[in-house]
């Protein structure tokens, strides 16, 4: 496994893709000169837009004409977010999950640092084989861990609160652990080593020296956590059961049969799913650079 | 964090003597949070799980131990169960090829523009954050038999319209399209490992007459096998585990014919189910379904040796 991942980062040796991409120079080619090529990204590029387009165009036609399928409404109508609105708390739903989110992001960002930091910058017995099981657990499938960690949080009286969704944050993340190493090691030796001359303990290094200098991957582990809570359905399916607790996936997924009865069931769900997407598309377009290296460098998703 | 408070934080100005913890000690505590979260949040239910895959267990009463009996009626009584293995395999077969070849084909395209390179990746980026209840509700519409804009559009050109979310024949392909669509992170890592193979070896491959198509079998291929075995590997586990999209697209029961029932929705239905809560039944499901992915995992590692190449003394 760990010649596996080690392989995962070779464009890190080589330099950002942006760095790269400047170095191509003044005489790359023009559009026009290789115009085969853009014609076929095109093409595949509006296959893979246009059903995004259709998600949001969905949600602003007028009831009675979403099943013309035309790509032009007689006009564009914001009464399908207003519905959504009217009949399920998602606002509510919107504020649970951010809670989550956020505490999940600030509890896997401390948690995993810390622990990597130990991996890549402090020697004690057993550390590689430690550091083997770390990856090993990336690799085990959550099915198998599912049951017993019900009955925990069962066991806990947390079942129906939102502890379980974040609160295993704490402990760090195999996954995160391993890509905040990988980054800890490009931190100079001499910068650690100094501040050790000084007097400084390795709680001190790691908070005042590592941290600052590791930013860009905190960041990146942040959106990437986010990301992951804002989306994840299976787990508050499993522990949440009242509704004004339920996460906004969790609440969008309870809508389906809501909306059938009401009639505008397809217009509805659109509106609601651009809701639920909204969010992330924000956060992706205000950290692309992070977004894109993050997963370019480290393989979080396959 | 800040429970772990080591004392040499306290370090005091002018003090020479010093105050390091021993090297060990200060390792383990930084590491501790995830040694505890290991063995209450990994250690102890995988082994949990074990235990209750020979019990019976409703959570009410305590575990009583079976033997292999949920086992046995699992592989042999069970008429769902192979239905879902069966409908969880293909998913995979179908899956994880053609996620690769349209990831690494769209990071191939993308490798060769040299202008609005990053425009473009991110229209093909889009879908991969597109929250996954929302990705499958946009193809149940998209897909919807009657109405959906792709048979629409296939019956204006006097096609077949296939019936995607009401015929069992599609109910997989549907999902897979949905989900090829999302191949963004997939695709991302391909461009990367692209952007990494040393230009002076295509600039090689050239002097020696090597093709198009020759300079991308025998340098590119073997360049990036690292990533694409990462993916490969990455992606069949994820493959292996569908629930999110069975659940959503086909109303959680697993479809017509109950052919978008996977093993992991069978296993939630076991669980946690109304009138269910067969725990020791359910852990059974979860162990076939790890044993299935150790091996096939397994598998790919040994093949690993084959087709991947390592870099000599990277690292």
């Amino acid at each position: 496994m760990a010649e596996l991942v080690a392989q995962t980062t070779p464009a890190q040796r080589e330099g950002s893709p942006e760095e790269i991409r400047k170095d191509a120079g003044p005489d790359k080619p023009s559009i026009r000169d290789q115009w085969p090529l853009y014609l076929t990204l095109f093409g595949f590029s509006a296959l893979f837009s246009l059903p995004f387009a259709w998600l949001v165009l969905t949600s602003l036609k007028p009831p009675d004409e979403v099943f013309d399928n035309s790509w032009i409404p007689s006009q564009i109508v914001t009464g399908n977010y207003q519905d959504v609105f009217n009949v399920a708390p998602v606002w509510r739903w919107m504020l649970n999950t951010a809670i989550i989110s956020v505490l999940a992001v600030i509890s896997v960002v401390f948690s995993s640092s810390l622990v990597a930091y130990g991996f890549a910058r402090i020697k004690f017995p057993g550390r590689s084989q430690l550091f083997a099981l770390v990856i090993s657990t990336y690799l085990l499938p959550g099915a198998v861990t599912l049951i017993p960690t019900f009955l925990i949080w069962n066991k806990l009286g947390a079942v129906n609160t939102i502890w379980p969704l974040w609160a295993g944050n704490l402990f760090g993340s195999a996954f995160y652990i391993f890509m905040l190493r990988q980054f800890m090691f490009t931190v100079p030796r001499d910068l650690t080593d100094a501040a050790r001359v000084d007097g400084a303990g390795y709680f001190r290094i790691y908070w005042n020296i590592v941290l600052p200098l590791v930013r860009p991957a905190l960041v990146a582990v942040a959106i990437f956590e986010f990301e992951a809570k804002w989306n994840d359905f299976m787990t508050p399916l499993i522990y949440l059961n009242s509704r004004d607790k339920y996460t906004l996936a969790l609440g969008l997924a309870s809508f389906k049969e809501q909306f059938k009865e009401l009639g505008s069931q397809w217009a509805m769900l659109m509106a609601a799913s651009v809701i639920f997407t909204i969010p992330m598309i924000l956060l992706f377009f205000l950290f692309q650079r992070y977004f894109m290296e993050g997963v370019a460098h480290s393989g979080l998703k396959g | 964090m800040t429970d772990i408070d080591l004392p040499a934080t306290s370090a005091i100005p002018g003090q020479k003597r010093r105050r390091l913890p021993h090297e060990a000690v200060a390792g383990y505590l930084t590491i501790s949070p995830w040694i505890v979260g290991f063995l209450v949040f990994t250690a102890f239910p995988f082994f949990a799980s074990l235990y209750f895959s020979f019990t019976k267990y409703d959570v009410l009463s305590s575990p009583e131990w079976i033997g292999f009996e949920n086992y046995q009626r699992l592989l042999t009584r069970d008429r769902l169960f192979p239905i879902a293995l069966k409908n969880t395999l293909v998913y995979a077969l179908m899956y994880v090829p053609l996620h690769i070849v349209t990831s690494l084909g769209i990071a191939l395209l993308l490798n060769e523009a040299a202008r609005a390179k990053g425009f473009f990746r991110t229209l093909f980026y889009l879908p991969a954050i597109t929250p996954a209840i929302a990705t499958a509700y946009l193809w149940v519409w998209i897909l919807n038999p009657n109405d959906g804009l792709v048979n629409s559009t296939l019956r204006a050109l006097s096609l077949p319209a296939p019936g995607w979310t009401v015929d069992p024949f599609w109910t997989k392909p549907t999902i897979v399209i949905s989900q090829v669509w999302s191949m963004g992170a997939g695709m991302l890592m391909f461009l990367a490992a692209l952007q990494g193979v040393p230009k002076d070896l295509y600039e090689a491959a050239k002097l020696d007459g090597a093709g198009k198509f020759e300079r991308f079998r025998s340098v590119t291929l073997p360049l990036i096998s690292g990533i694409t075995f990462f993916v490969a590997t990455v992606s069949t586990i994820n493959a292996l585990g569908v629930f999110t999209q069975g659940y959503v697209m086909f109303d959680k029961d697993g479809g017509p014919e109950n052919s978008a029932l996977f093993i992991v929705m069978y296993l939630f239905k076991r669980a946690f189910g109304s009138g269910y809560f067969q725990m020791g039944y359910a852990s059974a499901i979860a162990w076939v379904l790890f044993l299935i992915i150790l091996i096939i995992t397994i598998a790919q590692f040994r093949l690993s040796k084959r087709w991947v190449y390592y870099e000599q003394g990277s690292d």
